[in-house]
Parts: C-alpha cells; structure tokens; sequence
C-alpha cells in the first residue's frame, strides 16, 4: 500500500466510524464509544498496576529511612552498568513500541511488524541482563532466605571500602535485597506477561489484525508497555543509585 | 393488609417466549456465554454453594461452642474451621455477594446498555472466581489452613505447617476477579449510559455500586502485593515482614487492613444500594435527599480508605496515629448515618406496604444501626482496648455484614427475583423467612455483644463456664438462622416451576429494569431507550401507564 492511498483511507476514518466494521461488538452503540471504553479500562486497570506496586515503594520507603546505611551498601553492590543498559533498552522499547502504535494508525502493516519485533527483542535482552544480575548476586551470596550472607557488608568493598557496617546493621542489607528481589522480580513478572502479549498480538498482526482501523488493542497494550518501563524507571534510581557520589 | 403487586391473569399469563434463559440451550451456551445476565446467574449459584459451605462451618463452631470445654472439636481443628469460615464468607461470598451477582445483573440495565463494557472479562472474572474458589475447598480437603482469615505474620510465615501459601494463592486470584468485576461497573457506568440518563438520574443502586468498584479497583491490588510478600517470606524466606531480619510485621498490619477495611465497605455499599432501590419502591416516594444518598456513597468510599488503622489500636502504633485514626474511624459514621436518616425521611409519610423484601430491608436498616453504631464504640481509643479481640467485635462486624449485607443481599434477591426468573416467589412462606432469619440473627448475635463486654476472647475452642448461658443462647439462634436461610433456597427453588407468573412490573417500580419484559431479552431492551425523568419518579411511572417507553431505532 503505497502513502497515497494510505493517506486517503486515514481521512476516511470518520466515516468508518458510524458504520458497523466487523470489530464493532454488539453492545457498543459505535466504534468511537468502544474504543473510549477499552482506553478507560486499560488506564483503570494500570491504577490497580500503581496500587500493587505501591505497596512496594511504601515498604521500601520505611525501611531506606530505618536502615539508610544497610540500603547504601547493598544499593553499591549492584552493577551500575547493568541498570543502565537496562533503563536504556527499555527506554528504547517505549520508542519502538510507540512507533508500532503509529504504525497501526497508519495501516502499515509491515512497519507494525517490525517494531513489534523489535520490542520484543528489547524486551528480551532486558530480562537477560537481568537473569545475568540476579545469577551474580546468588553467587555473591546476596539473595535472602536461600544463601544469603552478610559477612561482605562487614568489611568494605574495593569500589567503595567506607561501607563497613556494624554486624547488626549488614544484617539489614537483607532487608533490602529482600525488596530488591520482590520489585524487580514482580517487574520482570511484567515484562514477561507483557512479551507474551506482545507475541500474542504479533501473529494476529500478521493477518491484518490491527492495520483496518482496529487499534485499540495495539494501543492499549503500547500504554501497559509504557507503564511496565515507567514502573523500572522508578526502580532504577531507588535500587541503584543510593549515595552514589561517595 | 394492603399491597402494590400487580400480577397479570395467571390464567392467560405466559413468560415471554425469547428471553436471555432460554435464547440457547446447552451446558456450552452458558459456560462461554458473554450475557451479563447469564454470568450473574452463574454466580448466584457458585456464591449460594460457597455460602452454604461457610454456613457449615459456622454451625460447626456454634455447637462446639455449646459446651465450655473444647469437646467436640479439637483446638486445632477448631482454629481451621474458624479460619474457613472467615475466608470462605469474606472472599467467596460477602465480596462477591451483592455486586457479582444482582449488580452484574442490573447495572448494565439500569444505565440502559445491552451489556457490561467488557462482557469477556466479566466470564474472566466468574472463571478466576472458580478457580479460585476450587483451589480453597482443596485447601481445606487437604489440611486446612489456621491462620485466621487475616494470614497475621509471623504466625502465618513462620509458626505453621499449614496450606498458608495455596490460601494465600486462592485469595489472590479471587481477588483479580472482584478487581475485574469493578473495573468492568466503573466503565460501563460512565461510557455506556443511554441517552439522557445523567449521573443524576443513575438510581442509586448503580452509586452505590460506583463507589464499591472503586474500593475495589484501589484496595485489592494491595492486598494482592501483600500476600505475595507473605508467600515469598514463607517460601523462600525473604525478610520484608521477619523482625529477626530487619523486616516489620507490623507493616504487614498496615499493608493489609488497607484493603481489608475498605473491603467491609465493598461488602456493605453494595446492600445499601439494594436497600435504597427497595425502600423507594415499598414506600411510594422518591429517595429522600437523593443526591446526600448518592455522594454519600462516595464518601464512604473515600473515609473508608483513611481508617484501617483502627484494626491495630492494641498492635504498637503511636499513640497520635491511633488518635487520628479513630477521628478518622468517627467520620465514616456521618456518611453511614446520612443514608439512615434518609432512608428514615423516605419512610416518612410514604405509602408503606410490607412485601417481603421490605421486611428484609427493615430488618437491615435496623440490625446496620447496631452494628454501625457498635462500631463507633469500638473506633473509640478507650472502648476499643477493652473490647478488641472479644466477641464484642465478633457481634459488630456480623451485625453489620450479616444483619446488614445478608439482609440486604435476600432482600435484593426477594426484590429482583421476578425480573430475573419472570416468576413470583410465594409471598406468606418468604414473609415467613424473612421474620424467622430476624429472630434468630438476633438471638445468635446479640448475646455475644453481651459475652465480649463481659471479656469473652474470640477466637478460642474453649471458655470459662460462667459463659455457658449466653453462648446456649447464641448457638440457639444460628439453628434458627439456619432455618432461616434454608427456607428461601428451597422455595425460590420451588418458584421457578411453579411460581406465579410475574409480568413485566410487580412492584410497579419505576427502574429501566421494570420497563422490560421478565425475564428479559438477551440484548436486554428492543431499542436504545432514552431516559427524561429523574429516578423514582413515580408521576412519571403513572402517565406512561399504557404507553410506550421512548426510544431511539
């Protein structure tokens, strides 16, 4: 399909929208009201994400202002480099992802592909580097409950030898480690229930799904995306980027 | 005595040949349907047996508390069969009881709409329930669980070897589905109402259950995180809520009674709505101070997001928090009064008639104000140490989600019945049962108001046998109640072969839902209808005898 027509068929929109297209479910009156409803619930239902995630941040705020010195340490013991690249390949993903929603309000099918595609690889080699980090930290012996040990928080590390905590203190870094594994577990839960879905509506895209004027599923899953990377942009500075600067 | 029934000739009366009953046929045509109709029904019958499972258990303690010593069943059977009790009647019935099954049936048809904005994720959320719901009767086949319905840590994390974990799973899941049953009622009541049903014309019933979907959507997301983090403490061992690791159980307390108070509001917003709608009806007249009613639903909403605290007045919170708590605890009241005193006004120099789901409303609005009232004392500092962890609290809150809920929940049941069956229930035997489950609500409840001021500790197989009185007397009544609840399962069983045949408007009510035909259409209304009167508007109801409603092609 070439952009003329694409363009002519884009200003026809309205018009389709009175209409009965084949996507129109028999309770909704018109397409411009189905559509409003599967946005609302989807920003609904991301309300609840906020929720469920904020009994997390609120944990996470008592416990850094009890045991500022416990989350320093264990905050130094992650790989900043690690985050990073994490925050950038998801960043990234939001813009493919974003440019996947263009695409299917632009009825291009094989661009939607595409970018689908390359969210899903972003999204994967996001949850690898985070495999790599968490088999990092089973052998440094930073995962609570299994083999955790806070024997290293006793003494200092190279990079930063002022973090020498008493015993009762280091014993707090599982505190931390706790909800470190608990956040960033629940948001690699995310990303993985969301690159099912991604592949899910990639092989209906395929056909044709998405590119006739029936976006709101690719939309609606272009704003869980989004907040899915919102949520790790949260993440990233409270769980990396403790007192830093030292 | 006087009544408003209006049959049609039951000798020429026939149900409506096409209705949403009987549009398909089959065990597949229900199992995947996508009627809002047909998934209330299926979760009238699901919660029915849940409620019947949990009401076995309550008769289970109530013999064993016959006796003082701890005879019939053994500590620690009794702490299991406590435990299911709570958690089956808390998450499987109460939660879903009222919103699940009448609202999912009605909301859709109050605003005017063919169905739920989401109708798949509506059988979603009956499947979850199920699932759900499965997985607790496993739990408790296979080794019960003995944590309370409150999974306190560290009791439920370190102390016990009982199924805590797939208890805890079965809660999470039914909590999705009650998140997925109010984000569906909040966007179907504001994308979905039929032309010129403003928000002020919305009856109440569809406020109420506004502000019991957004209970809903904010609080059971927290719960969800909270048991995950008891499961991942239990399993692994992680140390968020483990003082020997740094982690605090008193978090565990917040986190939790922050969906768990406002749970009781998801339980009791429901009931007022029936209440309202019933009252109306029964007494002739538009609900009193309508919009009071209908933002006073919100507001309880709203408090009731800023008073969980009051659950943990003796568990080492500062003394200034649990000062603005229990401020805050009070102000939940002035809503919950409005509507009372509504309610009341309503009554006032209406044309009263006692038909069945009247009686039960009556009984509601009663047995609330002691149990709402009940609850001020115990949101007092004072009172509340002396009276928390007694069975003062167990005769408050089931005051309030018994007499108040259950009531209301039989009362929306007795009420809708026709609509939703297109047959009557026998009117003297429900009077009958409404008056029965009254008396023995009473006589099982009221004594142990009595037993917790004396200093009777709840949850405990055995007690002192100066006790023994008032407990006989409590026991006395759950047989009662139990009658009580039976009688109404075997005759609206009984009515839907050989009930009286109901017509479109037996109450000659003036809700979207009475304008239809009972049982009715699959699409609910032949056309779009468009509203111009206000709720309740009874002159309205009377110019149109005869005429059609309007509508749209």
């Amino acid at each position: 399909m070439d952009s003329h027509t694409l363009a002519a068929q884009t200003a026809e929109t309205p018009h389709l929208e009175l209409g009965h297209p084949p996507f129109l479910r028999h309770h909704f009156e018109n397409v411009a009201q189905q559509r409003e409803a599967a946005t609302f619930g989807m920003w609904l239902f991301l309300l609840t994400e906020i929720m469920f995630f904020g009994g997390l941040f609120c944990a996470y705020l008592i416990f850094r202002n009890w045991y500022y010195p416990a989350f320093v340490a264990g905050s130094h013991s992650l790989h900043i480099w690690a985050g990073t690249l994490n925050t950038t390949l998801l960043i990234i993903s939001s813009f493919t992802m974003a440019m996947a929603v263009h695409a299917a309000e632009t009825r291009n099918r094989k661009p939607l592909l595409r970018w689908m595609i390359l969210t899903i690889i972003l999204g994967c080699g996001f949850l690898c580097v985070k495999a790599y980090e968490w088999h990092d930290e089973w052998v440094e012996h930073h995962v609570p409950g299994l083999n955790f040990s806070p024997v290293g928080f006793e003494h200092g590390t190279k990079a930063y030898p002022d973090d020498k905590l008493a015993p009762d203190m280091a014993e707090k870094t599982q505190v931390y480690f706790s909800l470190y594994f608990a956040m960033t577990g629940m948001h690699a839960l995310h990303m993985i229930i969301g690159i099912s879905l991604l592949i899910f509506l990639l092989i209906r895209a395929r056909g044709g799904a998405y590119t006739a004027g029936h976006i709101a599923p690719i939309e609606n899953f272009g704003l869980y995306w989004h907040f899915v990377d919102i949520v790790w942009i949260f993440l990233f500075p409270l769980l990396y980027l403790i007192s830093r600067h030292q | 005595m006087s009544t408003i029934v209006s049959l049609p000739d039951q000798s020429t009366a026939r149900l409506p040949k096409v209705s949403y009953l009987n549009k398909e046929y089959g065990l597949k045509s229900w199992l995947l349907t996508g009627d809002h109709k047909r998934i209330a029904m299926l979760y009238l019958i699901s919660i029915t047996f849940f409620f019947f499972i949990g009401g076995a258990m309550a008769a289970l303690i109530r013999m064993e508390l016959l006796t003082p010593p701890s005879d019939l069943l053994a500590a620690d059977t009794y702490n299991k069969v406590f435990t299911a009790h709570g958690l089956i009647m808390v998450f499987f019935f109460l939660v879903p009881s009222v919103p699940a099954t009448i609202g999912n049936f009605l909301i859709p048809i109050m605003v005017g709409a063919k169905d739920l904005a989401f109708p798949k994720i509506n059988l979603l959320s009956w499947y979850l329930y199920i699932a759900a719901g499965t997985l607790m009767i496993c739990v408790l086949t296979f080794g019960g669980v003995d944590t309370g319905w409150t999974f306190t840590t560290p009791l439920s994390t370190h102390y016990l070897n009982t199924n805590v974990v797939s208890a805890g799973l079965a809660v999470f899941i039914a909590g999705f589905s009650s998140i997925f049953t109010g984000l569906n009622f909040i966007v179907t009541i504001h994308r979905m109402r039929a032309p010129g049903m403003t928000w002020f014309r919305l009856p109440l019933f569809v406020w109420s259950h506004y502000a019991a979907s957004i209970l809903m959507v904010l609080g059971t997301p927290v719960l969800a995180i909270t048991l995950v983090l008891v499961v991942l403490e239990r399993t692994i061992g992680i140390g968020v809520f483990d003082p020997t690791k740094g982690g605090d159980p008193l978090l565990f307390q917040h986190l939790f009674w922050f969906y768990s108070h406002p749970a009781v509001y998801i339980m009791i917003l429901p009931g007022m709505g029936v209440i309202s709608e019933v009252i109306s009806t029964f007494s002739r007249k538009r609900v009193f101070g309508y919009t009071a009613v209908a933002f006073s639903s919100v507001a309880i909403a709203v408090f009731g997001f800023f008073v969980w605290a009051h659950h943990m007045f003796i568990m080492g919170i500062s003394n200034y928090s649990a000062l603005v708590f229990s401020l805050l605890t009070m102000l939940v009241a002035v809503p919950s009064a409005i509507k009372i005193f509504n309610w009341s006004a309503t009554l006032y120099k209406g044309s009263i008639t006692f038909e069945t789901p009247m009686l039960y409303a009556f009984g509601f609005l009663g047995l609330f104000t002691i149990g709402g009232l009940t609850g001020v004392f115990l949101g007092t500092l004072g009172m509340d140490i002396h009276l928390t962890e007694t069975y003062f609290i167990v005769a408050h809150f089931h005051f309030v989600m018994v007499g108040g809920m259950l009531m209301a929940f039989l009362a929306g049941v007795h009420f809708w019945w026709p609509k939703m069956t297109g047959r009557m229930y026998p009117e003297s035997v429900s009077k009958l049962a409404a008056v029965i489950t009254f008396v023995g609500f009473v006589l099982t409840f009221f004594p142990q108001f009595v037993l917790g001021y004396l200093g009777m500790p709840r949850r405990y197989a055995a007690y002192p046998p100066e006790f023994q009185v008032l407990n006989v007397f409590s026991s006395a009544g759950a047989t009662v109640l139990g009658v009580g609840y039976l009688l109404p399962m075997l005759y609206l069983t009984w009515s839907l072969k050989y009930g009286k045949i109901a017509g479109p408007n037996p109450w000659q009510a003036t809700g979207l839902e009475w304008q239809i035909q009972s049982p009715p259409l699959t699409e609910n209304f032949e056309e779009t209808p468009i509203v111009t009167h206000e709720a309740y508007d009874y002159e309205w109801l009377e110019s149109r005898k005869g005429s059609e409603v309007p509508t749209v092609g």
